[in-house]
């Protein structure tokens, strides 16, 4: 009777495997600390793009914003890591010792009342997951109860990352403008800059993710999850069996903010910097991408997807800077119309039944095969 | 006529229902009455504002005057969700079933349990839930399907899960729109012979064109026209009413 009587079944168990290897044994045994870093960027991107997954992919709710979050995450980690790289010692040159350099560069005298708790690192990380999800929660309410939805919610996401962006911009003395918040040094007083950091920070991350994904799945899998898929496809008969599809709406946005706010706050861990060119309307937008490449209803699909479009777009700017973007373009338009499931319709369609005979005819052996080159997963 | 009854001994009491789209009254200073364990049916010619009084009733539109009393409840004044809850069931005129979702989640989805956001995230798929959906399922002559996505049922088979899926809900007043509307021959017998087991213990109001069918099983009759109620009364008494031929019957 009951379908999904196990957590992962087999084929997301291939590809939960397949990613543990990828990213525990084989990216930091093949890769240097540079290239590794690299991939520690990408994969802050994955938290967006799982979150994008419930939020878009089953619940149907396209949010062209979510840079917004990733940001907020993002920032309320920097300014703890700024605070600390501010001590008086470090700031004495300054006209003010004790506060970030670029408040003391626009003349600001003492620290802005909202920069205060951020001394706090408990404080940080509850600002971390509270923040986005406060913020999304007024955003869902307004909108999703005013049965605000599809291209307009997503035109009003897009909107709020613009708005948010020009704030950020223009109140230079208390974000650090257009630079962002630079030269991150320590998190309680252990140098995150060096490289045995970054390999620590790296783990730590893929942790996270792992967690990320179990936590995605089990939304997933309860009643909630069917009820997303339920409200995409028939939101009147949602509502007409009882549910107030607006609070359920409101739910997985906040959801996707949360995971997306992680995953900045990962950037900002792993980079070492935070500014608002990953706020705005091209980064969420190419968060969006990321997703719909990996298949938008797969959660591995996401995280594979997120990790081949950056790595495309970091070889391809390299060799052909002018001309990532027109590649990009193309590579959204390519999916949205020859796989619209992504690299986990093309995984569930062309590859998924081999592993099928494969595990038939030869029982329980191997999947090893499909490992090296990050095969997408459903 | 029935104005003057205390509207306390009925289940619906809609009385001085108006609803009106820019300027264009849809509904008119409508009243009607239904009793515990009735099954009404409306007809009427298209446009006559059948399936927006349903509207109305569940919540979908909000109505301009008037009120609609279920057990001594107003539903003008409640959300689509809280009226479900209050015990009213609706189905809509096109088959609306969850495509995506197999036809036992479909029927799981309406069971009402866990209906809000926490709730759902914490709810347990137990013998009482199962039991009630198999025995469900066999009433709508589906319960061999129960794994198939609903994507794949006839239209009729659709008709079905969706009248299953407001069964499950176990509503006081059941709403239907056309439900033989598109129906083979044999289904619409066997849908014919879904309704009456299911209106034991319930009040149903249906909507339907079929003549044959509404005789079979209407207890009483409510003629609207622009709006407006016409006529009302046995199957009997409206097919003879002379201003029903004239607008409805006699086409």
């Amino acid at each position: 009777m009951i379908t999904n009587s196990r957590f992962f079944n087999r084929s997301e168990l291939v590809g939960l495997i397949s990613l543990v290897l990828l990213l525990v044994v084989i990216l930091p045994l093949t890769l240097d600390i540079f290239r590794l870093n690299l991939v520690a960027k990408y994969l802050t991107y994955a938290f967006v793009a799982i979150g994008l997954v419930l939020c878009w992919g089953y619940g149907g709710i396209l949010s062209l914003g979510q840079g917004v979050f990733f940001g907020l995450g993002g920032y309320a980690m920097a300014m703890f890591l700024k605070l600390e790289a501010s001590s008086a010692a470090n700031t004495k040159i300054q006209s003010t010792p004790g506060i970030p350099d670029f408040m003391d560069w626009n003349q600001l005298t003492q620290l802005p009342f909202f920069w205060k708790p951020f001394h706090s690192l408990p404080f940080t990380f509850l600002a971390i997951v509270l923040a986005p999800a406060f913020f999304s929660f007024i955003i869902g309410a307004a909108m999703f109860k005013r049965r605000v939805g599809g291209v307009y919610f997503a035109i009003i996401t897009q909107a709020i990352a613009a708005i948010l962006t020009i704030l950020i911009v223009g109140q230079q003395g208390y974000t650090g403008g257009i630079n962002g918040i630079t030269d991150l040094r320590t998190l309680l007083d252990w140098d995150i800059r060096t490289d045995h950091a970054k390999y620590v920070l790296y783990f730590v991350e893929v942790a996270f993710l792992f967690g990320a994904v179990v936590v995605a799945q089990f939304i997933r899998l309860t009643k909630l999850g069917r009820i997303l898929v339920a409200m995409r496809e028939q939101e009147d008969r949602v509502r007409f069996s009882g549910y107030s599809v607006a609070n359920f709406k409101i739910f997985a946005f906040c959801a996707a903010a949360v995971f997306a706010a992680i995953g900045g706050a990962m950037f900002t861990l792993n980079v070492g910097f935070m500014s608002p060119s990953f706020v705005g309307i091209v980064p969420s937008i190419e968060m969006v991408i990321y997703t719909a490449v990996g298949g938008r209803l797969s959660i591995f699909g996401a995280v594979y997807g997120t990790l081949l479009v950056n790595f495309a777009k970091t070889s391809l700017s390299e060799t052909f800077p002018q001309l990532w973007l027109f590649g990009l373009g193309a590579l959204f338009i390519a999916v949205v119309l020859a796989f619209p499931s992504g690299l986990a319709g093309i995984w569930a369609d062309n590859i998924q039944p081999r592993i099928d005979r494969l595990f038939a005819s030869r029982g329980e052996k191997s999947g090893n095969g499909l490992i090296a080159d990050g095969a997408p997963a459903e | 006529m029935l104005i003057g009854h205390q509207p306390k001994d009925f289940l619906l009491a809609v009385s001085g229902l108006t609803v009106s789209f820019d300027g264009f009254k849809a509904v008119n200073d409508l009243s009607f009455y239904v009793e515990e364990n009735e099954i009404r049916v409306i007809i009427g010619p298209n446009g006559a504002g059948k399936t927006t009084v349903l509207d109305l009733i569940c919540g979908k539109t909000r109505a301009t005057s008037g009120s609609i009393q279920f057990r001594g409840k107003e539903l003008t004044k409640l959300k689509e969700n809280e009226i479900v809850k209050a015990g009213v069931g609706r189905k809509f005129q096109t088959p609306s079933v969850f495509e995506d979702l197999t036809v036992f989640e479909n029927l799981e989805i309406s069971f009402p349990r866990g209906r809000t956001v926490f709730g759902s995230l914490t709810f347990q798929r137990d013998t009482t839930v199962t039991g009630r959906v198999e025995e469900v399922a066999e009433m709508i002559f589906l319960k061999d399907r129960l794994q198939t996505s609903a994507a794949e049922l006839s239209h009729g088979q659709k008709q079905w899960l969706e009248i299953g899926m407001l069964l499950i809900q176990n509503p006081d007043l059941l709403m239907l729109d056309e439900p033989v509307a598109g129906m083979s021959v044999s289904e619409r017998a066997k849908t014919a012979e879904l309704l009456n087991r299911i209106i034991k213990d319930r009040s149903v109001l249906v909507i339907e064109h079929d003549m044959k069918f509404v005789e079979d099983i209407a207890h009483k009759v409510t003629v609207l026209h622009q709006g407006q109620i016409l006529s009302e009364g046995t199957m009997e008494r409206v097919k003879n009413d002379p201003k029903v031929i004239e607008v409805y019957l006699g086409h």
